[in-house]
């Protein structure tokens, strides 16, 4: 998978340019331009449709309880669902702040862990000799195969028997804290990492290694000194899945957090938001997605390139 | 220089093949595999252990302790034989439901990502880049936004869905009580031959939920396939197109025998890959169906949260990971020899 889907995913943008320019002498008729741009600008409005209908929503008045149609901007647009979620997003006695930093906390702390422990692996397993080296591939590829939900029991079990009293704090249960969800976030996401590092090691080219080698450097230093250096794109990419995982996590956070509202993360507040059919507040939980979709998509649209073909190599990680 | 470089390189770097190991290798396996051994393989292997017990809340209280008992093949049998203490669980029903669950949708996305990519490649397209920039946004959305919107969207009363067909039908005199169908909860299945019945069987019937949640997906899943193929298609060889031309081939021939034959090697991995995300594709089935109507929506991974989360049952919750083990790993050998995609593993 990894040589074969990769290569396109590189040059899915770039070539564009220089082809349509080649091709300025064989353009189509007006009609079938026309037509072309009709089919594209349906699929357009079907991409666009849910993204506009949750803006559209997030704007509307609180007290009222149904839109009234279909309407970019319905009739008295306001922006008070957004100021409300800001203050006091569910009725848990948590503020958006707060969300928002044990979110920053989990998803930071979990994807730079997970990377710089994972790429000293990634570089052993993409260039070095040593016994063992299938088999231990071969655990990290059977754990990649794992959804997350088949590690919640045991890791719930385990972190649940980590229990300490403090003088000061008090009880503390490992598994009711950040740290306790982070640890379950790593068994998962340093695979990952592992992995998708070493799908990225290997594209980089051995000439400049094997110089090295021929002045005397040895594995550590033409890690530090070329490896390392010339990976930093795809460990920002790595981190950034990861960060992405643990923004969005819910598997863990919501099993393990469920006593403890002081460390709930956006994720689950947008979960407990939710409520059911009949008591959703609509325009304020739109508000709430907007605020929590909008940070990630930003930087995804921006690094999409190299994001789109880290997804192909490595999520498979459900 | 460069015939030297070549020979050290056979000598020092690659080669699987056995022989002494690289002083130092070991040294940057280290950290991950202490980390993964503590968090990753002894929960896994204490988690073998667990599927054999009967573990539950009572046993996690720390001040009591007291052991689970040990319970042998139980729970696994339970789990086979459907004989769990939970509504409208059938083990038949979710292998058969998931597997076509992961097959109709990842068909659909490679048709639309394919037919898509084949409109943004026509020649002289304008406005090709801006398309191409807007249609990847389902993708960087959280799934869990994605579901929750689209669960709104298919809301019976405050629903887009249904107030767009409403909009619709008032166009052609269509009265709007006619558009209240209840898409998520409704029970009864519009047709009820999609997936055979038996007597006896589970029943399979396919409900609204389905439907609406494949319509989530396909909307969730084309843009990465389009991706993928219109890589794919830039590395047709132009030439070929013009050798099929001169041999007087139709457009249907030129289609099937050149760009067919080069987008199936990118595409068969990315296939493979898209069913496993949509074999354990969470979001849709809990936040959108939550699994209803009567669990016949629910997939395996659903059913495994419920276990932890609702009912409580770890010693089984244990042993349904295992099985759901066993499961994906079958699913991987059949599709690897499907297409032989781990010889680009470089393992």
């Amino acid at each position: 998978m990894t040589a074969v889907a990769k290569e396109p995913l590189y040059d899915t943008i770039r070539p564009v340019a220089k082809t349509a320019k080649r091709r300025r002498h064989d353009e189509p008729t007006l009609l079938r331009q026309v037509l072309l741009q009709v089919l594209c600008l349906v699929v357009l409005a079907t991409v666009l449709f849910p993204i506009i209908w949750v803006f559209s929503v997030s704007l509307d008045p609180l007290n009222r309880s149904r839109p009234e149609g279909l309407s970019l901007i319905p009739s008295g647009a306001t922006f008070e669902s957004y100021e409300q979620v800001l203050q006091q997003p569910t009725n848990n006695p948590i503020s958006f702040l707060n969300l928002l930093l044990n979110s920053l906390k989990v998803s930071l702390g979990t994807a730079l862990i997970s990377v710089m422990i994972g790429v000293f692996a990634a570089y052993a397993f993409s260039r070095l000799r040593f016994r063992g080296r299938a088999p231990l591939m071969l655990v990290i590829l059977a754990v990649l195969m794992l959804p997350t939900v088949a590690t919640l029991v045991p890791l719930f079990v385990l972190l649940n028997s980590i229990q300490v009293d403090l003088p000061l704090l008090g009880q503390f249960n490992l598994r009711q804290s950040l740290i306790g969800v982070g640890l379950a976030i790593v068994s998962g996401l340093l695979p990952f990492a592992i992995w998708n590092m070493k799908g990225y090691l290997d594209t980089i080219p051995r000439d400049l290694e094997e110089a090295a080698f021929v002045d005397g450097a040895d594995i550590h230093q033409t890690f530090l000194r070329i490896i390392l250096p010339l990976s930093m794109p795809a460990l920002a990419v790595t981190a950034f899945l990861g960060f992405i995982a643990g923004w969005t996590e819910f598997y863990f956070t919501s099993t393990f957090l469920s006593g403890t509202v002081e460390n709930h993360t956006l994720a689950l507040a947008l979960n407990s938001m939710r409520g059911n059919f009949a008591s959703t507040p609509w325009s304020a939980f739109s508000a709430f997605a907007i605020l929590v979709a909008v940070p990630p998509a930003i930087v995804y649209l921006f690094a999409q390139r190299w994001i789109t073909s880290g997804l192909a190599i490595g999520a498979v990680k459900g | 220089m460069t015939a030297l470089t070549s020979r050290l390189a056979s000598l020092r770097l690659p080669g699987l093949g056995g022989g002494r190991s690289q002083r130092g290798a070991y040294l940057y396996l280290v950290p991950a595999f202490a980390v993964m051994g503590v968090v990753t393989i002894y929960p896994l292997l204490f988690q073998v252990w667990m599927s054999f017990t009967n573990m539950a809340p009572v046993n996690l209280n720390m001040r009591t302790g007291i052991a689970p008992d040990y319970v042998g093949l139980d729970n696994y049998t339970n789990i086979i034989s459907s004989q769990l203490a939970i509504p409208n669980y059938n083990f038949l029903r979710l292998i058969v439901y998931n597997i076509f669950w992961a097959v109709s949708n990842v068909s659909i996305h490679l048709v639309l990502g394919v037919g898509i990519a084949l409109l943004l490649n026509v020649k002289g397209l304008k406005f090709r880049r801006v398309y191409r920039a807007l249609y990847i946004l389902p993708v960087v959305i959280p799934p869990i936004i994605v579901a929750t919107v689209w669960r709104n969207m298919f809301d019976r009363d405050d629903g887009a869905v249904n107030l767009l067909l409403a909009g619709i039908g008032g166009f052609v005199g269509i009265s709007p009580e006619i558009f209240e169908t209840d898409w998520l909860r409704q029970v009864a299945a519009p047709v009820g031959w999609l997936l055979p019945s038996w007597e006896g069987g589970p029943n399979l019937s396919l409900p609204l939920a389905f439907y609406a949640m494949l319509i989530t997906n396909t909307w969730l899943g084309w843009p990465l396939n389009s991706v993928v193929a219109t890589g794919a298609l830039q590395s047709v060889p132009k030439e070929l197109y013009e050798a099929a031309e001169m041999d007087g081939a139709t457009p249907w021939a030129k289609f099937r025998h050149v760009t067919l034959a080069y987008l199936r090697p990118a595409m068969l991995p990315y296939a493979i890959y898209g069913f496993v995300i949509t074999f354990n594709l969470f979001s849709l089935a809990y936040w959108m169906s939550g699994g209803g109507p009567e669990g016949r929506t629910e997939l395996l991974v659903t059913q495994a949260y419920a276990l932890a989360n609702v009912q409580r049952l770890y010693g089984v919750a244990a042993a349904f990971a295992v099985i759901m083990f066993f499961i994906l790993l079958g699913i991987t050998l059949v599709t690897n020899r499907l297409t032989k995609a781990t010889q680009s593993y470089n393992l």
